[in-house]
């Protein structure tokens, strides 16, 4: 085996993928070659290191130097420089966002040094190809272990001493549902796993199947062992064509080296697992629905219980567990359930995964214990908000979650205080918004997405998320009233009362949340036909500066509903009751004279507070709704 | 089942082949519809409605239903679809940085609506929620190419790439 100088791992994770990290990866493999240094140096495929924004990646071991956006053109250059003269590529390095200086180890970076990273410790350190590397980082040992040293009744009470809770949305205790799926009666049993991540905003579950994907698999294997099955499926979206090559690699991989089939290590223990690619339905999430995906049949939800653990595919037991849930069982196994249980809070042991996105200078993957501030996350992880802007909201658990202010920036992150506030940890997506987003929009957008995903089977759901949205699209286009907002409410709750499954339950959330934090940008979408924040489309004014005004008339042509007047030599100016906000002015003038903002409140800023109470209908219908210009 | 497609032709369409392929490869097994559907799906670009009818005598699933599993996924088309797909994120992270507005570009520049296919076949534009792609946003996809930190003003040049 040669002696390599360097190892370079270079990301192959999505989000680098997308930013051309297969050139990078090329080019620095012919470099490499043609500068000779193929015996000194390895370059490796890793999987994702979260850290998306600054993509493509690449870490160059032993010095640990994180050199980021990296271009095939700057590949000659770290080869001659870095690895022939040991001298760092600087102005490839990260640049923190506070100091603006150049950060050259990867372990100084704020974003990965305040990190916990157990279930994404192989992402990015390992090629997730190839299956030797994994089990160098003692991989599958904690099936070796089960298998042989444990009863399965042992390796479910080292589950439930850890006290992991799913990594899905629910928070279930992980060991119960184990042990409910072992005491169920009937044979074959199943374990899937689901993998059909569909919160927008989130995607640790497809960073884990890209960057280690064995985890699972091994996972898997135990949790099978441990509920006597024999036979796992991993449910995972067709959208995820790197996650899906890489547990296919990974199947057949473990299959060679008789880590999954026949007698596994030897014992009598047999389990194999087999991929099913969802058709793109968010509902599919849904356990009772993702379970009638697999069977062929049109992803609906089922009342509950009978739960899936005693019922469940092809009306047997079977065990549900997500990608995060099942990544960090190898590890618990390992150790022990009393490792775990030490790393988090009272009730939400271990860590989490954020998917941190939005308005926030490091958008990517975060792995940090339970019970970290919010704070912490968005300031230290995050590094703060860009354009020095003001921090407004988070948005965490995705359509189903709810929001978090600035006056929760100290809440610890973890299952049962989210809850506490009218959020929810869900799956981890986590938005940043800054003073520019607008609530009302915000709720609006995540209503639009559950009306589009609800697959239809009952009533509340169906039609409430509708009725829901018609409203919620009113308020942000002007027109909404004072009643608007108490019809939100009520049907808000109809929804999460009676709807069948999660979705529906949840698809009220953002609503609600919006509502009970930012109530006030509500009423001033309402009474005032003002959006605060310059989001909302109708409500944006469009002003001519006269000083920039060169009068060339080009606006004045270019506007399909003639709202622009003025003659030549004249500054022009815009009509407000005629024109429809389309924008084309603004994009189409030269000496940018045209300016869009939200205009001006109506009738007067600040809203007196009997009518954030009561409903006072007359004085909520101001007749002349878009003139918001003067 | 004997090919319907070319009755006069006597050598088999090649589609048909490697659908029949797919039969095989599917023959007994549990759950297969939607496996099925998603390879008849790769092998035609959509699922015409003799295909469809083939799936259902084979599969032994009343058409009715497999008309059904088809309408439930957004995957499934079952009208012809440009050589280009164009998919607009417009999850989350994509709508709080523009991704609406680089939808809006992209309608315009083609002159087709969400879900619609220009004339020429050339492409075909969605929009979906979310590729997890955050960290690049606003995002689109065209085939399997992502195309990330986008500008309205970028999107030109990015069709440009594809016939």
């Amino acid at each position: 085996m040669p002696q390599y100088r360097h190892h370079i791992l270079v990301c192959q994770g999505t989000g680098c993928l997308s930013s051309g990290s297969t050139g990078v990866l090329n080019s620095l493999t012919s470099e490499v070659r043609s500068q000779g240094l193929k015996q000194q140096v390895r370059v490796v495929k890793s999987g994702c290191f979260g850290f998306c924004m600054q993509g493509p990646v690449m870490i160059v071991y032993p010095e640990g130097v994180f050199y980021t956006q990296v271009q095939p053109d700057d590949v000659p250059e770290i080869v001659s420089s870095h690895l022939k003269q040991g001298k760092v590529v600087e102005r490839l390095l990260f640049k923190d966002p506070e100091t603006h200086k150049p950060v050259q180890e990867f372990d100084d970076i704020l974003f990965f040094k305040r990190q916990k990273r157990l279930v994404l410790k192989n992402c990015g350190a390992i090629n997730p190809e190839n299956i030797e590397e994994y089990i160098a980082q003692d991989g599958y040992f904690a099936l070796a272990k089960a298998v042989t040293e444990m009863t399965p009744e042992q390796v479910i009470e080292e589950v439930k001493k850890s006290g992991l809770r799913g990594r899905g949305g629910g928070g279930f205790p992980t060991g119960r549902k184990w042990e409910f799926a072992k005491g169920a009666e009937g044979e074959p049993k199943y374990v899937i796993c689901n993998a059909d991540e569909g919160d927008p905003g989130a995607f640790m579950d497809r960073s884990i199947l890209e960057g280690d994907p064995h985890a699972v698999l091994e996972a898997m294997c135990i949790a099978g062992y441990a509920i006597g099955s024999h036979q796992g499926y991993v449910y995972v979206r067709a959208e995820y064509p790197v996650a899906v090559s890489r547990l296919e690699i990974a199947i057949s991989q473990a299959r060679e080296k008789g880590l999954l089939g026949e007698r596994l290590f030897g014992t009598d223990f047999f389990f194999d697992i087999d991929i099913r690619l969802g058709a793109g339905a968010f509902v599919c999430g849904e356990e009772t629905s993702l379970i009638r995906s697999i069977q062929g049949l049109r992803g609906e939800p089922r009342p509950r219980p009978p739960f899936p653990a005693k019922e469940g595919l092809w009306g047997r037991p079977t065990l549900i567990n997500n990608v995060e849930t099942l990544a960090n069982i190898p590890q618990i196994i390992r150790h022990d359930g009393d490792w775990f249980a030490s790393i988090g809070t009272e009730r939400s042991k271990g860590t989490k995964v954020f998917a941190l996105a939005g308005k926030i200078h490091n958008t990517g993957l975060i792995e940090v214990p339970m019970g970290t501030s919010l704070r912490e996350v968005i300031y230290n992880l995050g590094g703060g908000i860009p354009k020095g802007k003001k921090f407004k909201a988070a948005q965490t658990g995705g359509p189903s979650g709810g929001c978090l202010t600035e006056e929760h920036l100290d809440i610890a992150l973890e299952y049962d205080s989210l809850l506490a506030v009218g959020s929810m940890m869900g799956s981890g997506g986590m938005i940043i918004m800054d003073e520019d987003s607008c609530m009302v929009d915000v709720a609006r957008f995540y209503l639009e997405f559950t009306r589009d995903e609800s697959c239809g089977k009952c009533t509340p759901c169906r039609i409430g998320t509708k009725r829901m949205l018609e409203i919620l699209t009113r308020i942000t286009e002007g027109k909404g009233t004072e009643k608007d907002l108490n019809d939100l409410e009520n049907l808000a709750q109809v929804v999460r009362e009676n709807s069948l499954c999660g979705l529906g339950v949840s698809a009220p959330n953002p609503v609600l949340s919006t509502l009970r934090y930012f109530r006030q940008e509500y009423e001033a979408h309402i009474h005032d036909k003002y959006c605060p924040a310059g989001v909302c489309q109708k409500l944006l004014a469009y002003e001519i500066d006269p000083e920039r005004c060169k009068a060339c008339g080009l606006c004045r042509r270019e506007c399909p509903t003639g709202a622009i007047k003025g003659a030549p030599k004249q500054p022009h100016h815009i009509e407000a009751e005629a024109c429809a906000k389309c924008g084309v002015c603004l994009s189409k003038c030269p000496f940018k004279a045209i300016s869009r903002g939200p205009g001006s409140r109506r009738p007067e800023p600040g809203l007196p507070a009997e009518v954030a109470a009561g409903g006072d209908e007359a004085r909520v219908h101001p007749d002349s709704g878009s003139s918001l210009v003067h | 089942m004997s090919c319907q497609c070319a009755p006069e032709n006597r050598t088999p369409d090649p589609k048909q082949v490697k659908l029949g392929e797919v039969f095989a490869k599917y023959k007994g097994v549990k759950g297969a519809l939607i496996p099925v559907l998603q390879e008849a799906q790769d092998i035609y670009g959509y699922l015409p409605a003799d295909v469809l009818r083939q799936i259902s005598l084979e599969l032994k699933i009343p058409l009715s239903k497999v008309y059904g599993v088809v309408t439930f996924y957004a995957q499934f088309h079952l009208e012809p679809r440009g050589r280009n797909i164009i998919k607009v994120c417009l999850g989350t992270a994509c709508h709080v940085r523009g991704g609406a507005k680089i939808f809006e570009t992209i309608q315009k520049e083609l002159g087709v609506a969400d879900g619609e296919t220009t004339e020429d076949l050339r492409f075909t534009l969605e929009s979906i929620a979310c590729i997890g792609a955050c960290g690049l946003a606003p995002v689109i996809m065209v085939n399997d190419d992502t195309h990330g930190r986008l500008t309205p003003d970028k999107v030109k040049a990015i069709l440009a790439q594809y016939e």
